[in-house]
């Protein structure tokens, strides 16, 4: 999923060495809409859901992105929209790391049928476009943002158990490892201080990049109609009622912006972690 | 190199169960009545009907029998009956294939075309501003959602400019094409209607752009990568030595090497291109698969979502086998390489 490389290395003088200009830039946006998402109430002249003048009026100076079929503010229901697709990006990602991860990781150090019984799993799983498999896990939960998070942990988290458990197999050959076992290291403990510790780079830079894919299929699944519920500013809520109104390009716009800045901001982010973390991969 | 194609050759039929049991599993355990799922509501009124379709999908019989009926209710092709459009699912989806056939094909060729390109300027003057251009569309094509992009280049192209015409897969005005394969642009080319498929053509270009432009990204950073690899090798130091121009070392000593690795995102692309074409095609009208299934999520249309799945996941199951061992025959060196990861 690399999009992005890093820059060339040069000597910094000022900056810690993580801090290439994809970091900068991706933690800027990220930043941004920490911010925005957690101090919104207090500042905004409007709320997403009241009717804050007439309909359909394109952008101008009382409202920035316009108005909707509603009168409501387009721009107010953007920023809003953040405080649904970040906390839900966060749980997936959290709840699919930690699942995978624990998998994976039985998999990879347990071996013989365990590893087979959850990776042939894995093989399943994997083998549907992650879309299609998320709208009928959602539509057959029954539509909804809840539903959406938990289809979408049943989609990710076997990324995260081939990752782990490939990480295992090749730290556990390491002699530090061996070592633990002949001073008589129980297996749990082999496991949890001596071979998990090395394998998280790779994990933590996928579950940033991740993060970016998550708020997309959010985004998309409430676009088909499988989200969010209408009233709720959520952005592919919000594009699905632009769409209807195609002439006003301005409902769509905005949480068009919104879902490519932070896509954009996490893919940056993960870019220059993975070049930090795994300066092989340069 | 054989036991390894052999090896996934074996593995194939067993994944594809594995998605049809998910699938199935989905029916069982959806949160509607499994009968209205099947023969809709304006039909639990008759008796007769309920009764046949109790009987035909063991409907009163326990979870294994049911998966047995059901595995033999597809092997002759029958995926249940769409409650929306009241056609079995496996008839509505031969229909739309080749219209979403069409679209990926054609996606997937502006796409890697245009990826090869900006790759290969790329590498050639890396870390220069082309190189950051290029990178940054590509960013932006991966990262810009396609039901909003393709919003706008709608908006743009066809209302604003005029110069494309707008959603769907043949002008308004016109008739479809006689049915031959169902891809109009052969159709229209094999009754010699030149304005036609000149029509077809011109509306292809939108959504095959915005759903190309997905995958531009992915390609094109692979080509840099592995064109970057090649140049600095010695063959390429060799070829300018014997006086190759700059144009010929590029492209015929080092593109043609650099293609190899390219190919494994060939499948890894079809799966983007997947995912974008449900929403492409939503976005612009386009008569396939994909509006289909957002359809049938829309309406909560069971039998169609899990035929949609399904037909999904052998798609992408084959595309995946197709890519690995035509990787495998061209690059000898990846047997090694993936038997230690497998």
């Amino acid at each position: 999923m690399s999009v992005i490389a890093a820059p060339k290395a040069r000597r910094r003088v000022f900056l810690p060495q993580w801090a290439t200009l994809p970091v900068i830039l991706g933690g800027a946006i990220l930043l941004f809409w920490i911010v925005v998402g957690i101090t919104i109430p207090l500042w905004s002249p409007y709320e997403p859901t009241m009717l804050a003048g007439m309909r359909f009026q394109p952008p101008n100076a009382e409202h920035w992105l316009g108005t909707d079929a509603l009168g409501r503010d387009v721009l107010t229901r953007t920023l809003y929209g953040v405080r649904h697709s970040l906390p839900i990006a966060a749980m997936v990602i959290v709840c699919a790391v930690l699942i995978g991860c624990t998998l994976g990781a039985i998999a990879g150090f347990v071996g013989g049928i365990v590893d087979s019984v959850i990776m042939r799993l894995v093989d399943v799983t994997l083998s549907f476009p992650p879309i299609l498999l998320a709208m009928a896990v959602t539509a057959a939960l029954g539509p909804g943002l809840g539903n959406a998070a938990i289809a979408m942990v049943i989609v990710w988290w076997p990324i995260y158990a081939r990752l782990m458990r490939a990480q295992v197999l090749s730290v556990r050959e390491r002699e530090h490892v061996e070592a633990a076992v002949a001073a008589g290291a129980t297996r749990p403990r082999v496991l949890v201080k001596h071979i998990l510790p090395l394998c998280w780079s790779p994990i933590i830079v996928n579950a940033t990049m991740d993060f970016g894919q998550v708020v997309l299929l959010v985004a998309s699944l409430s676009f088909i109609g499988l989200g969010a519920a209408p009233p709720t500013p959520e952005w592919g809520q919000m594009i699905s009622d632009g769409a209807l109104h195609f002439y006003r390009w301005w409902i769509a716009a905005g949480p068009g912006i919104a879902i490519l800045s932070i896509v954009l901001g996490f893919n940056f982010l993960g870019d220059g972690l993975r070049d930090f973390l795994d300066p092989r991969s340069k | 190199m054989s036991t390894y194609i052999l090896r996934r050759l074996i593995a194939m039929p067993l994944l594809l169960l594995g998605v049809i049991t998910v699938a199935f599993l989905l029916t069982y355990f959806t949160a509607a009545d499994p009968l209205t799922s099947i023969i809709g509501e304006r039909q639990m009124n008759n008796p007769a009907v309920v009764e046949a379709a109790r009987e035909r999908w063991g409907l009163d019989r326990s979870l294994p029998e049911r998966y047995v009926i059901y595995l033999g209710n597809l092997l002759q092709g029958d995926m249940g009956t769409s409650f929306r459009t009241r056609q079995p699912v496996s008839q509505d989806l031969m229909v739309r294939l080749p219209a979403t056939l069409e679209l990926v094909i054609a996606a997937m060729i502006l796409g890697t075309t245009f990826g090869v390109v900006l790759g290969v300027l790329a590498a050639r003057f890396r870390d220069g501003p082309i190189d950051n251009i290029a990178r940054f569309f590509a960013l932006v094509g991966a990262s810009a959602p396609v039901f909003w992009s393709g919003l706008l280049v709608l908006f743009i192209f066809s209302v604003q400019l005029g110069w494309l015409p707008g959603p769907g897969r043949i002008d308004s005005r016109a008739i479809a094409p006689p049915f031959l394969t169902g891809f109009y642009t052969i159709d229209t080319l094999a009754a010699g209607d030149w304005a036609g498929f000149r029509s077809v053509l011109m509306q292809l270009i939108l959504p095959a752009s915005v759903l190309g432009w997905t995958v531009t990204g992915i390609v094109s950073r692979m080509v840099r990568a592995s064109m970057l690899d090649v140049l600095g090798q010695e063959y390429i130091l060799a070829a300018r030595a014997k006086g190759a121009g700059p144009l010929r070392v590029l492209i015929h000593h080092a593109l043609r090497n650099a293609m190899l690795p390219t190919l494994t995102i060939l499948g890894f692309s079809f799966a983007y291109l997947i995912t974008g074409a449900i929403l492409t095609e939503t976005i612009f009208s386009w008569p396939g698969i994909g509006s289909y299934a957002v359809a049938a999520a829309r309406g909560l249309d069971n039998p169609a979502i899990v035929g949609v799945t399904i037909v999904g996941g052998a798609a992408f199951l084959i595309t995946n086998l197709l890519t690995d061992i035509a990787y495998a025959l061209v690059d000898p060196r990846v047997k090694l390489s993936r038997q230690e990861g497998a």
